[in-house]
């Protein structure tokens, strides 16, 4: 176009006060609609109801409760669990991408990984989750991941439980484990498990039950020959867990719990994490996040906090005598 | 349902496609209740992922998982044939066998894939999403697939094969060796569904020993959906129909995930998916109870 006069000059000069006017109101309508837009949407995933999975999801309701999120005014939890089918776990985890979400929360290392690879651009915080390096998650654990990943993992710390079975059952020097190979929580599990028993002068014998009712022959099979039972946060041996209890009383062998649940089930005693309080602390990071913060300078963290429960009664059918000091330091007594 | 649950549905209905075109030839064409998917699934995704972690070209290695896969198949259909073990239960045995076999190859229950190069990372265009080149290059795999099994099924030893499987007595009486062939048979089912294995394993960021569960219900509900949905006896049609049911069932669970609205959510899934298999299978001898009671009434009113 070309300007021959000066009408035309004005003309033009009018058509870009229109058009900077009308840019102004486009741009304070966006500015008005982001901050109605308020209402965050913490999106859960996980691949199985897992026992833990509910206090997790409690635990990251109370921390985004405690931050000011609350459900129905600012904020929308959406939580969807695929029943063991991966397949199902990566349409789970497209849906929340296509939702966009402000946060996908992950449990579990397949729906981890599921999330991981539908989106580098939403904040994944994966939760109990044994170990995300492996996973391929996370490149370590000590610093921000730089993607969009990072997370609570429920890595136990087997040299804290360790002490405990020193503690409490300073006689025992073979320790038997029942596990699932198949899970990948309880493979990581136990190559850890041997590698710090082994130095403290522990031998680990491990016997494999890869379905609920392999589990009482299985524990029979180490019957004569271990000192105590490891039963570790195994799914398999979590619902079969009875069966186990049910040889140790009979062999009155102790069993030691890597998870507090179990003491109340029968385990003599045990030394477990808190999964409420993994689902706070993964809260916390979930607020951090919805808080404006880049997920890839927060450093995935370990949950830390171990708490000691002890079955008075399950020890005298085990054939173990807890002494008082020990009773003493537990946070929770379970008596009949 | 967004666009992205969508074009996901999409996507791993296009696999699952791949394990009904397995079921296909396995519980149809031959007639072989085959268990071994449940297995050879998970043992294609977890040959493809071993392989492609020490950096093997990921087309060689979703070929290489596709034929090992293939060879589960034959040992089961082996077990049948030569050592006259039970149908469903060679398949069974077969089954278990790979659990301990896959845990074996992974060297763990799980291997992780997320920032390996995979045939979808190769074959990615610039500037176009993921969400879209995996459908499209899946497509793809998915028209060359069904091509070649058409070819093969109306070729002399294809329709052989057929034969063993619709009346095995009077195919050996035309001199058709049906042990042969249910070998073979059942050495390209398993080698479809290994390669949706692979396939799976590298659209999902990595092999876990978990992902074989269902499998063989889904092949199924692929095959059932896609039966109701065109009711032929063609053969190349049939193939059609099997993909489309698959990618079907698939948009039906992405349609589940988003009702939670409504209260239904992905743990009813399970329950889902048996109605939805139970009505299919329910619907043909529905529709011929109404074709037989309207055939009689046109009689009756023909009489009068």
């Amino acid at each position: 176009m070309k300007i021959q006069n000066i009408s035309d000059i004005s003309l033009l000069a009018t058509t870009f006060n229109i058009l900077a006017f009308g840019a102004a109101i486009l741009t304070s309508e966006k500015s008005l609609a982001f901050t109605q837009d308020t209402i965050k949407t913490v999106s859960i995933t996980s691949i199985v109801d897992h026992p833990a999975l509910a206090a997790v999801q409690e635990g990251i309701k109370q921390e985004l409760k405690a931050a000011g999120y609350e459900v129905g005014k600012n904020l929308k939890i959406q939580a969807q669990t695929a029943q063991g089918n991966t397949g199902t776990a990566a349409q789970i985890a497209r849906k929340f991408v296509g939702d966009k979400t402000d946060v996908i929360v992950a449990i579990s290392t397949p729906s981890a990984q599921a999330a991981a690879v539908a989106t580098k651009n939403i904040p994944i915080i994966f939760s109990a989750v044994a170990d995300p390096v492996a996973a391929g998650l996370v490149k370590s654990m000590l610093a921000g991941s730089g993607t969009n990943i990072s997370g609570v993992a429920d890595t136990v710390a087997v040299e804290k439980q360790l002490e405990v079975i020193k503690r409490g059952a300073p006689n025992a020097k073979r320790i038997g484990v029942i596990y699932n190979p198949g899970e990948a929580n309880s493979a990581s599990f136990v190559k850890t498990l041997k590698a710090a028993a082994t130095p403290l002068g522990y031998t680990i014998i491990t016997s494999p039950a890869p379905r609920s009712v392999d589990v009482s022959s299985s524990a029979r099979n180490l019957v004569g020959k271990v000192d105590l039972f490891f039963a570790s946060t195994d799914s398999i041996l979590f619902t079969a867990l009875a069966a186990l209890i049910k040889v140790a009383d009979e062999a009155k062998i102790p069993v030691f719990a890597g998870d507090t649940l179990m003491v109340k089930q029968g385990a003599a005693f045990g030394l477990g994490l808190n999964y409420l309080d993994i689902g706070r602390q993964t809260g916390r990071m979930v607020v951090r996040v919805l808080n404006g913060e880049a997920i890839g300078v927060i450093a995935p963290q370990i949950s830390a906090n171990l708490d000691l429960h002890v079955n008075l009664t399950a020890a005298k059918r085990q054939g173990l005598s807890l002494s008082d000091s020990f009773v003493k330091s537990a946070k929770v007594v379970e008596k009949d | 349902m967004n666009l992205l649950s969508a074009l996901g549905a999409l996507e791993i209905g296009l696999i699952f496609a791949l394990v009904g075109l397995g079921v296909l030839i396995s519980f149809r064409v031959l007639n072989f209740p085959d268990m071994t998917a449940d297995g050879s699934f998970p043992l294609g995704g977890a040959i493809a992922a071993v392989l492609l972690v020490k950096e093997v070209n990921p087309f060689l290695a979703t070929a290489i998982a596709a034929v090992i896969s293939g060879f589960a198949g034959f040992v089961t259909a082996w077990l049948n044939v030569r050592m006259k073990v039970m149908q469903l239960l060679a398949g069974i045995l077969v089954m278990i066998a790979l659990y301990s076999i896959n845990l074996r190859v992974m060297g763990g229950p799980n291997v992780p894939l997320i920032n390996a190069q995979t045939i979808f990372t190769l074959t990615q265009l610039q500037g176009v999403s993921l969400y879209w080149s995996q459908p499209i290059v899946l497509s793809v795999v998915l028209l060359v697939i069904t091509l070649l099994v058409n070819r093969f099924f109306y070729s002399e030893i294809g329709l052989s094969m057929r034969a063993t499987g619709v009346n095995p007595r009077m195919a050996k009486a035309q001199g058709i060796s049906t042990d042969k062939l249910t070998l073979l048979g059942m050495t390209i089912a398993n080698a479809l569904i290994g390669l949706a294995g692979a396939l799976f394993a590298q659209t999902q960021g990595g092999a876990d020993i978990s992902m074989g569960i269902g499998t063989i219900v889904a092949g199924l509900a692929a095959v059932i959906i896609g039966e109701t949905l065109i009711n032929t006896r063609t053969f190349w049609v049939t193939t059609i129909s099997c993909v489309l049911g698959a990618v079907l069932y698939r948009f039906f669970i992405a349609l589940a995930l988003s009702f939670d609205s409504i209260g239904l959510q992905a743990q009813d899934l399970n329950l889902v998916t048996a109605v939805l298999v139970a009505t299919a299978l329910f619907l043909p001898s529905l529709k011929k109870k109404f074709a037989a009671r309207s055939r009689a009434n046109a009689r009756k009113k023909d009489e009068k």
